[in-house]
């Protein structure tokens, strides 16, 4: 593991995607920086890190569409899948560098508060958990990059697919807010979800029974809780929604608030994604 | 050391490999040999551990490969048909990098890696990007990367591709001074290669082990069949009958000559038989002119070519019988 990473950070430093990345990261920081606080004298740091937010839509994909989708693509993965390390142990060697390479420009954005000190008095507390919250919210990210990167071998395909998942996240209130909040429509909406489900586990396995008991079984929880108590549905699809916004979270942290159900979130969101890649990577052995 | 059993690998609905069993011993080299495409990669993919196979199992040095992947891969030096390289890493970087994947205790790595260097000519180009690398010297290092850690078990897949042929002398000194002391998997779909270096030869075809056996024994077995090629002048008919009935003659085929009212005989002949002095008496006798006769010994080539030929033979151990007459006279043809 401490190989891979270790090969894996000096890969980024020796090549342009890390400085490109950390430059990136540093000129959007830098710009909020200087129109909110040097220009309009705002003492609240956190107002920085959420007008940057949107940065992660792009230099999240730079940075780990190659992770391992290129190695794939090399073939390099038959050296690492073929040495005595365990695939969590290659994941979690790649995790990791893709980590330090975005502690880099986060340790550089603690630096900002200190410079606002100088002007007036300012609340390290609260800039420093919003800067957490931001840490956090960018490591779950990478763990979904590097997912995203695993199911591909194509790099152009890895860094769409984040993209367009990342988007996903940042749009999920607004797409969200075009549902009905009705109890009937989330009703059908979760129907219709069972069945989707079925179907999706009828493609993979091929073995009928399976699909129509899961479907009967899914939509029969479904139809007998509408039944017993339908309030349980009002509005249901926006808190569903609510909970795949990876973003709001943050929003707690930039308040000042050390949330431990933000930490706890972010935390099963980074593991929840490791496993998925180690999965992934096991899977393609069996195919 | 190797254990296979009933190894299957199928990808959707095609076979590559198909029910694959044999035993590696210690201390000796081991020839993969088969045309492309034939399953040799699949397999190798699989002893390693990359791949899963749909069925059967591998176990190196009693350890089962899905089971107990890291004790059993720790077993292995392996060596990709196309080399995994880092282009990106000057070759020390990638030797020492691969040192480190492969555990090699922290102080002993700087000596082998210059040891490893030294056997595989690398010295000179040890401080050179892989990406700047001729392909002779990417396949060392991809070498020098499976050799790393003096593994009990070295698996090479076409180690040979893109070496020149001093390279290739070198490649195969330094496999043969391997296999003193490891047990050496190496790969090839070219015959002199494998026959070159390896104690013992695995033709794989279709997927199936079509012969395991010594080099010199391969070629006796196909002795066996010694086969005679003759143009006779005559009745197709009546030549048939007399040749079949004379003593030693396995099996005869009779077809019309290029050339005028002539017959082409291929006949073979029992082990260490030679008819020939007994037909030229025997067809003068029936005033059957032989206009020519020539005796063909089977080579290694032959044994290959009509092991992996197109309909897979019957019996793998005995490739002499009949059924593989047919793509043998071809070879003989050409």
């Amino acid at each position: 593991m401490t190989a891979i990473y270790k090969r894996e950070v000096k890969s980024f430093l020796t090549s342009m995607i890390g400085y490109v990345f950390i430059a990136f990261l540093l000129a959007v920081a830098g710009i909020y920086f200087s129109a909110y606080h040097l220009q309009g004298l705002y003492t609240q740091f956190s107002y920085t890190l959420q007008g940057m937010l949107f940065v992660f839509l792009i230099a999240v994909p730079i940075l780990s569409m190659r992770v391992l989708a290129e190695e794939r693509k090399t073939r390099t993965d038959q050296l690492l899948l073929t040495s005595p390390v365990s695939v969590s142990g290659i994941v979690l060697g790649k995790y990791l560098a893709l980590v330090t390479i975005f502690l880099i420009p986060v340790l550089i954005l603690m630096l900002y508060p200190l410079i606002l000190t100088q002007f007036g008095t300012v609340s390290l507390r609260t800039a420093y958990t919003a800067l957490f919250g931001f840490f956090l919210l960018g490591c779950s990210f990478l763990s979904i990059g590097l997912f995203l990167s695993s199911v591909t071998e194509s790099q152009v395909i890895a860094a769409v697919l984040t993209f367009a998942v990342l988007l996903a996240c940042y749009l999920s209130q607004g797409i969200a807010s075009f549902f009905p909040e009705t109890a009937a429509a989330s009703f059908l909406a979760f129907l219709l979800f069972g069945a989707v489900l079925a179907l999706a586990l009828y493609y993979m396995t091929r073995h009928t029974l399976l699909s129509v008991i899961t479907f009967a079984a899914v939509d029969g929880v479904f139809i007998v809780l509408y039944v017993l108590n339908s309030s349980l549905y009002e509005g249901l699809i926006q808190k569903l929604f609510d909970i795949l916004d990876i973003t709001a979270l943050f929003y707690e942290f930039s308040n000042g608030i050390l949330d431990l159900t933000g930490f706890v979130y972010y935390l099963s969101i980074i593991f929840i994604f490791l496993f998925l890649t180690v999965q992934s990577i096991q899977k393609r052995r069996w195919s | 050391m190797i254990e296979v059993n009933h190894l299957v690998k199928r990808y959707g609905n095609t076979l590559a490999v198909d029910d694959l069993s044999f035993t590696v011993e210690e201390g000796q080299i081991y020839g993969f040999l088969g045309p492309n495409g034939a399953g040799k990669s699949t397999t190798m993919n699989i002893m390693t551990g990359y791949i899963a196979p749909t069925s059967g199992e591998v176990s190196i040095d009693g350890h089962n490969i899905l089971e107990e992947p890291e004790e059993a891969r720790k077993c292995i030096g392996y060596l990709p048909e196309i080399p995994p390289l880092y282009t990106d890493m000057t070759v020390e970087e990638y030797l020492a990098f691969a040192a480190e994947l492969k555990k090699i205790p922290k102080g002993k790595i700087r000596g082998m890696m210059d040891e490893i260097m030294n056997i595989t000519g690398l010295l000179e180009m040890r401080s050179r990007l892989i990406r700047n690398l001729s392909k002779g010297y990417r396949q060392r290092t991809g070498l020098a990367q499976a050799i790393l850690g003096y593994p009990k078990i070295i698996i090479l897949d076409e180690p040979m591709v893109g070496l020149d042929p001093k390279q290739i002398i070198e490649i195969r000194d330094l496999i043969r001074e391997l296999g003193k002391n490891h047990t050496v998997i190496l790969s090839s779909h070219i015959l002199s290669e494998v026959s070159a270096v390896c104690d013992q030869i695995m033709i794989i075809s279709h997927g199936k082990l079509a012969a395991n056996d010594t080099p010199e024994n391969l070629e006796k077995l196909m002795e066996g069949s010694n086969t005679l090629n003759l143009t006779v002048k005559g009745d197709a008919l009546s030549l048939q009958r007399i040749l079949k009935q004379t003593e030693g003659i396995l099996s005869c085929s009779v077809t019309s000559s290029e050339e005028k009212e002539a017959l082409d005989v291929v006949i073979k002949t029992e082990t260490g038989l030679d008819l020939r002095e007994q037909l030229f008496y025997l067809l003068a006798d029936l005033k059957m002119p032989i206009l020519s006769l020539q005796q063909s010994r089977v080579s290694l080539e032959t044994v290959f070519l009509e092991l992996t030929g197109e309909e897979p033979s019957e019996s793998p151990e005995k490739p002499a019988a009949e059924p593989a007459s047919d793509s043998d006279e071809r070879s003989e043809d050409q």
